[in-house]
């Protein structure tokens, strides 16, 4: 009897013990500082997003759809877009035909031919550096090669020129993309291919590129949404200056002549001097965000719609 | 016993699209010798194999042969090569970059690594089953009817698709769904679909690498079961851990083991003993095989 008539009971004292004593304040505070981190970014964001709302809205309820109709023209007022977002989508197509093409070639090679030697470990860091060289480097080159040195082909500041240089720059994005799409495809899945003795070539092709193109494509549509947004090469190659011929000319003769685009539409106006610009130059920003995440939710659309699907 | 496959002259090099998949010109009909001369006749003979990953000779001197119509097993500790040597019977090792091959790997008297023959063309009579089901994301019936699309089958797709899946006892399961993802089967019988996929090459030898070590003991049983009804066409090659596995599937075991190298502090994997499975398991002629096949070691 005596035993037990004094103590805690072996359930209390296990039940003190699950219990824990002490508040864990180091992960509160490492989940606050996360928290912060989060809020921050958002914050300015919002405050952007904010401000060219604000500002640009009037635009579209003064004129309605008639800004993204109307020319460029030094009167605020009539003033519009029209040849800023056509300029944009004739150089999206030079983006879509050169880089991905050779953008998503190069990574299937790299990734699914290349042997591991010291050259091309080389070549794969230089592609990555590449991707983080500033755009305006890549501007410059635009206006010595692209712009003059084969100004017989593109008719120096062109449309041409401006494509090309977007499709160059986004190159490296291209490849890094779609290579690490490639390598997110499990090694037993060419094993398998191999297995049955498929060449390389039956593997990639029925096996690789399937499985990766949900990723792929979704690489190549971000990649066009940061093309979209370029300013700094194209204003080298031109499009400050230029003026997208509409009307009697041909379609070449479109290509070969002066350019704009959304981006340089914004950087003119930010630099008139006129107040009323201000307002449109906040409504271009507005086109040119809807236009980014159109092209992104076609993206998640895309990835949605092609992922494992068989 | 080396010779005597060498007369046997068999094409390995690539040929044209449609010629290929005829099994009946590679390997003699068994039944019309007796068994003395089938075991002198081996699918492969492995002499002096050594495999290097770089610098490192990851196995050394393996000498195995391996005869037709039989289940053989390799089986040792981890890190003893046993893998490394059943991927060097299909030349699925030249996909790792760093590797390079010594010996010579004779497959009905031809040196699969003559410069001569093409790997994919090996890999087509030698079809191989891996450790983890890898089923290709696609339908059932896709799975199946890829390797002999490939290969230039021309014959009726449907029934060829029905016949790999009887022969791999998977048939009854699935074919009210052959339209559907085989990423939808259980382990088990994704593995039985790499099985089926495999024999629908109809391949000459089929190479297992631990086919049931991510499978429950039904599944694994269900495996086993189907290993015996298909040697009778097929040469087996099979690489587990488990020794019970071994010992109740297969005819002959090869016992490896790993040695410390004292130049690179790895290890390297050697045979210690080749014979008949109950030998091996009851009567090894080698102290290291009977410490490891009693428990003692490994």
């Amino acid at each position: 009897m005596a035993t037990t008539v004094t103590g805690p009971s072996p359930t209390d004292v296990v039940l003190k013990s699950l219990r824990g004593s002490k508040v864990d304040v180091k992960s509160r505070l490492f989940e606050a500082a996360l928290l912060f981190a989060l809020s921050i970014s958002l914050l300015f964001l919002v405050v952007l997003l904010a401000d060219v709302l604000v500002g640009g809205i009037g635009v579209f309820t003064d004129r309605g759809m008639g800004f993204l109709t109307a020319d460029l023209s030094s009167l605020p007022n009539i003033a519009g877009v029209s040849q800023g977002i056509v300029g944009s989508f004739l150089m999206m197509f030079f983006v879509v035909g050169l880089a991905f093409p050779s953008g998503i070639g190069a990574a299937i090679y790299l990734e699914e031919y290349a042997k591991d030697t010291p050259l091309n470990r080389f070549l794969i860091v230089n592609i990555r550096n590449l991707a983080g060289v500033p755009s305006i480097v890549f501007g410059l080159l635009g206006l010595a090669i692209f712009v003059q040195a084969l100004e017989g082909f593109t008719g120096g500041r062109s449309m041409i020129a401006g494509g090309i240089t977007l499709a160059v720059l986004v190159l490296p994005i291209v490849i890094i993309t779609a290579s690490e799409a490639l390598r997110a495809v499990p090694e037993s899945i060419r094993e398998a291919g191999f297995g049955v003795g498929a060449t390389r070539w039956e593997v990639v092709r029925h096996h690789v590129l399937p499985i990766a193109a949900p990723g792929i494509l979704t690489g190549t549509v971000l990649s066009l949404s940061r093309a979209l947004g370029e300013t700094a090469p194209i204003v080298l190659v031109g499009a400050v200056t230029g003026f997208l011929a509409t009307g009697d000319q041909s379609f070449a003769e479109q290509l070969r002549g002066p350019f704009v685009a959304l981006p340089t539409t914004i950087f003119n106006w930010a630099s008139l001097p006129q107040a009323e610009f201000r307002a449109n130059t906040k409504a271009a920003i507005i086109v040119l965000l809807g236009v980014i995440l159109v092209a992104n939710a076609l993206a998640i659309f895309l990835r949605n719609r092609y992922e494992r699907k068989w | 016993m080396r010779e005597s496959g060498e007369g046997m002259e068999l094409d390995l090099t690539r040929v044209k699209e449609g010629e290929t998949g005829t099994r009946a010109d590679q390997a003699a009909p068994a039944g019309a010798q007796t068994q003395a001369e089938v075991e002198q006749m081996p699918v492969f003979d492995i002499q002096e194999l050594s495999v290097y990953y770089g610098s490192f000779r990851a196995v050394r001197d393996v000498d195995i042969p391996i005869a037709p119509q039989h289940i053989t097993a390799l089986i040792g500790p981890s890190g003893c090569g046993k893998t490394t040597v059943l991927r060097c019977l299909n030349r699925m090792n030249d996909l790792v970059e760093t590797a390079r091959v010594e010996g010579r790997v004779l497959y009905h008297g031809v040196d699969l690594y003559d410069p001569q023959v093409d790997p994919v063309e090996v890999r087509r009579r030698v079809g191989m089953v891996f450790q983890k089901p890898n089923p290709f994301p696609k339908s059932i019936f896709d799975n199946i009817a890829f390797g002999p699309k490939i290969g230039g089958f021309k014959g009726d797709m449907d029934e060829l698709v029905e016949k790999s899946l009887k022969a791999a006892a998977l048939w009854d399961e699935v074919k009210d769904r052959l339209k559907e993802s085989a990423m939808g089967l259980s382990g088990g019988q994704q593995q039985r679909l790499c099985i089926a996929r495999c024999i629908a090459v109809e391949p000459d030898v089929i190479l297992m690498d631990e086919p049931c070590s991510a499978l429950d003991p039904i599944a694994t049983g269900r495996i086993e079961d189907l290993m015996q009804v298909i040697k009778k066409d097929y040469t087996i090659v099979i690489v587990t851990h488990n020794m019970q596995q071994a010992a109740r599937v297969s005819d002959m075991t090869a016992f490896f083991t790993a040695e410390v190298n004292e130049q690179q502090d790895r290890r390297t994997g050697v045979l210690v003993e080749y014979d008949k499975t109950e030998k091996i398991f009851t009567n090894p002629s080698n102290e290291r095989t009977e410490n490891y096949v009693t428990g003692r070691f490994g």
